[in-house]
């Protein structure tokens, strides 16, 4: 197990000095800084009009007239945080020619895969909790007054499946950098399954919805209901669905699901806001299948690199 | 005898290519063994299977006295590699490249240190310690990497074409860095290259491996005996002046096998050494006798005699 810490604490080290930290961090803390200012301002006006409730979650989901709220940032953005750690891990060592050094070390191979992706995932999520505070502490300073218990344990869930979700795509990187020889072939396919998640699964969704269910002009309502409900299905199977459902549930406590499947199967529906415990009922299967697939992901990656040849 | 590599009938296919065919492989503890064969041999494949980073196809393998498939991290502490082309961390220095192979072989703190200093000494490296390693030409990366195998002081090390791309002045300094750590520290050493001047300069006994297999070993004198005279002895005399007759005379001579004439030198094949009884015979006989020496074949000579029959 040793292997394992000397590996971590090196790679870790190599993160912290890594000029993608530094880009990747600059941006993050600029979007960061500027989304909830810019919600800030944007909630000072509305709180003179409505007073509400869970005003410092609204910081993470309201958005300015043209920026993004913090939230709905990360869900793009968290992908490229997650691949751009991941996507080298193994093929540069191979392309370096290290890699036939290093395991003539005594050293287990599963130790170095481990440690390697152990040291990327406590990067990225020191990176996403100092955001999280930073936002915090801009949102006391902004508003002139603190967060609730129950919003910091909202905000505190919502770091956790962030991080869980940056680890689904750091995985996919880590994956793609052992079956990928060449750097740039991961890095590409890499970005190609972000880009295939974040834009073309609503059309295929569409597509295969229309397929299916055929919408003429005269189509009734329950044809309607089937369209859409086949194109939710659809889009389950992306993360950043399932991600966009999870938060959404977790920092609105007025949230229930949205769309025709919420719909159908909420026989009734309070307007009043859910505690947190059944906000997470809400969000339970979204997160498993969350964590599941950066775990297969890993799986494969794993058995993958275990069997590999090394010979550079 | 005791043996630090005991291989016996390994196999290694890729797919439909036979990279390493059948091959046995002994080295004695304390030795430099030369492994020495053209690219593609198989060279590479029989170090990766030694070291455990590849599975045999078939065939039994012990290194240092273990099974490097079924312990490969004893293996592993007792070996020190040098890989063919060797890579390091390019934005560590020399030092924090080294210190982090010494934390995976569990050394820390002083001891690590003042190991990692000395065999940076050792290799001329000293000044340059904190300078990132992609400063540094192939010559410096090659001796680096003899620093690693160094500092690690392995029973056994295997050096992967280690002067391959390397100006002979470089070469050179490796190789003495190679004889040292075999003469001071009783290193077993595998050199595996296709330079042959450079095997047969430092190694004690050599392994010619063909299409996987090794199709000729030996120390240097039994190779030349075996392969280019069947057994035979011979040596070649320069004699002034050069007349028929005395090449009739010694064509008779006992123990005369065959005798040619080779530019300004004539060849002679015998059974055993009698260059002494031939050399009289010649001063008797009124000749003046420039020069006798035994034929000084490289193994270059060897070598492309193995590969010409093949």
């Amino acid at each position: 197990m040793g292997g394992l810490w000397v590996v971590f604490w090196k790679e870790l080290n190599d993160n912290f000095s890594s000029r993608r930290f530094l880009i990747m961090f600059f941006i993050i803390c600029f979007v960061a800084i500027a989304s909830s200012y810019l919600s800030a301002q944007n909630l000072s006006t509305i709180l003179e009009q409505y007073p509400t409730e869970f005003v410092f979650l609204r910081l993470f989901v309201t958005p300015a007239e043209s920026f993004p709220s913090f939230a709905s940032f990360l869900m793009f953005f968290a992908p490229l945080l997650g691949v751009i750690f991941g996507f080298d891990a193994i093929n540069s060592e191979f392309s370096r020619r290290t890699v036939s050094r290093i395991l003539a070390q005594p050293l287990h191979r599963d130790s170095w895969i481990n440690g390697k992706f152990l040291a990327s995932f406590v990067t990225l999520a020191i990176m996403l909790t100092s955001i999280t505070v930073l936002i915090i502490g801009l949102g006391i300073a902004l508003l002139g007054f603190p967060p609730e218990i129950g919003e910091l344990g909202r905000i505190g869930l919502f770091l956790g499946v962030s991080i869980i979700y940056v680890g689904f795509w750091l995985a996919l990187g880590v994956l793609f950098s052992i079956l990928f020889d060449r750097t740039v072939s991961s890095a590409l396919a890499s970005i190609a399954v972000w880009i295939f998640f974040s834009f073309f699964m609503y059309m295929l969704a569409g597509v295969i919805a229309d397929r299916l269910v055929p919408l003429g002009p005269k189509a009734s309502m329950e044809a309607w209901v089937k369209h859409s409900y086949i194109k939710e299905v659809v889009l389950k199977f992306s993360p950043t669905t399932i991600f966009n459902e999870t938060i959404s549930a977790i920092l609105i406590p007025t949230y229930k699901g949205v769309g025709i499947i919420a719909l159908l199967s909420g026989e009734e529906i309070p307007t009043s806001p859910l505690s947190i415990g059944q906000s997470l009922l809400v969000v339970w299967p979204q997160l498993t299948i969350l964590i599941a697939m950066a775990l297969i992901c890993f799986a494969i990656s794993y058995a993958a690199f275990m069997r590999r040849e090394i010979r550079s | 005898m005791e043996y630090i590599v005991e291989a016996k009938g390994l196999h290694k296919y890729y797919d439909t290519v036979k990279a390493v065919n059948g091959l046995n492989l002994y080295i004695r503890r304390g030795e430099i063994y030369g492994l020495l064969g053209p690219n593609g041999a198989g060279k590479t494949t029989t170090i990766l299977l030694l070291l455990g980073l590849t599975e045999p196809t078939s065939g039994e393998i012990r290194v240092c006295g273990f099974d490097p498939r079924k312990e490969p991290l004893k293996v592993k502490r007792l070996i020190g590699y040098l890989p063919e082309n060797i890579g390091f961390y390019e934005d560590l220095t020399a030092w924090e490249n080294l210190y982090y192979i010494a934390q995976l072989n569990g050394l820390k703190g002083q001891e690590a240190e003042k190991r990692i200093k000395e065999a940076l000494y050792e290799v001329g490296l000293k000044e340059v310690a904190h300078r990132q390693v992609k400063t540094f030409s192939k010559g410096m990366k090659q001796r680096l990497g003899i620093a690693e195998v160094m500092f690690k002081d392995p029973q056994f090390a295997i050096l992967d074409e280690p002067t391959s791309g390397i100006d002979p002045e470089g070469a050179h300094q490796i190789l003495e860095l190679i004889q040292k750590m075999n003469r001071e520290k009783g290193m077993t050493i595998l050199l595996s290259s296709h330079l042959l001047y450079q095997v047969q300069k430092i190694c004690h006994r050599v392994g010619i491996i063909s299409k996987g297999q090794i199709v000729a070993e030996g120390t240097l004198d039994e190779l030349r005996i075996k392969t280019l005279t069947e057994g035979k002895f011979q040596f070649k005399v320069k004699v002034k002046p050069l007349s028929e007759d005395l090449i009739e005379e010694l064509r008779k001579s006992k123990g005369v096998i065959d005798l040619r004439k080779e530019e300004d030198f004539l060849v002679i094949t015998s059974e055993s050494d009698i260059r002494s009884e031939i050399a009289k015979r010649i001063l008797d006989s009124g000749f003046e006798l420039i020069e006798l020496r035994g034929m000084d074949y490289t193994l270059e000579e060897i070598y492309l005699r193995y590969f010409q029959e093949v």
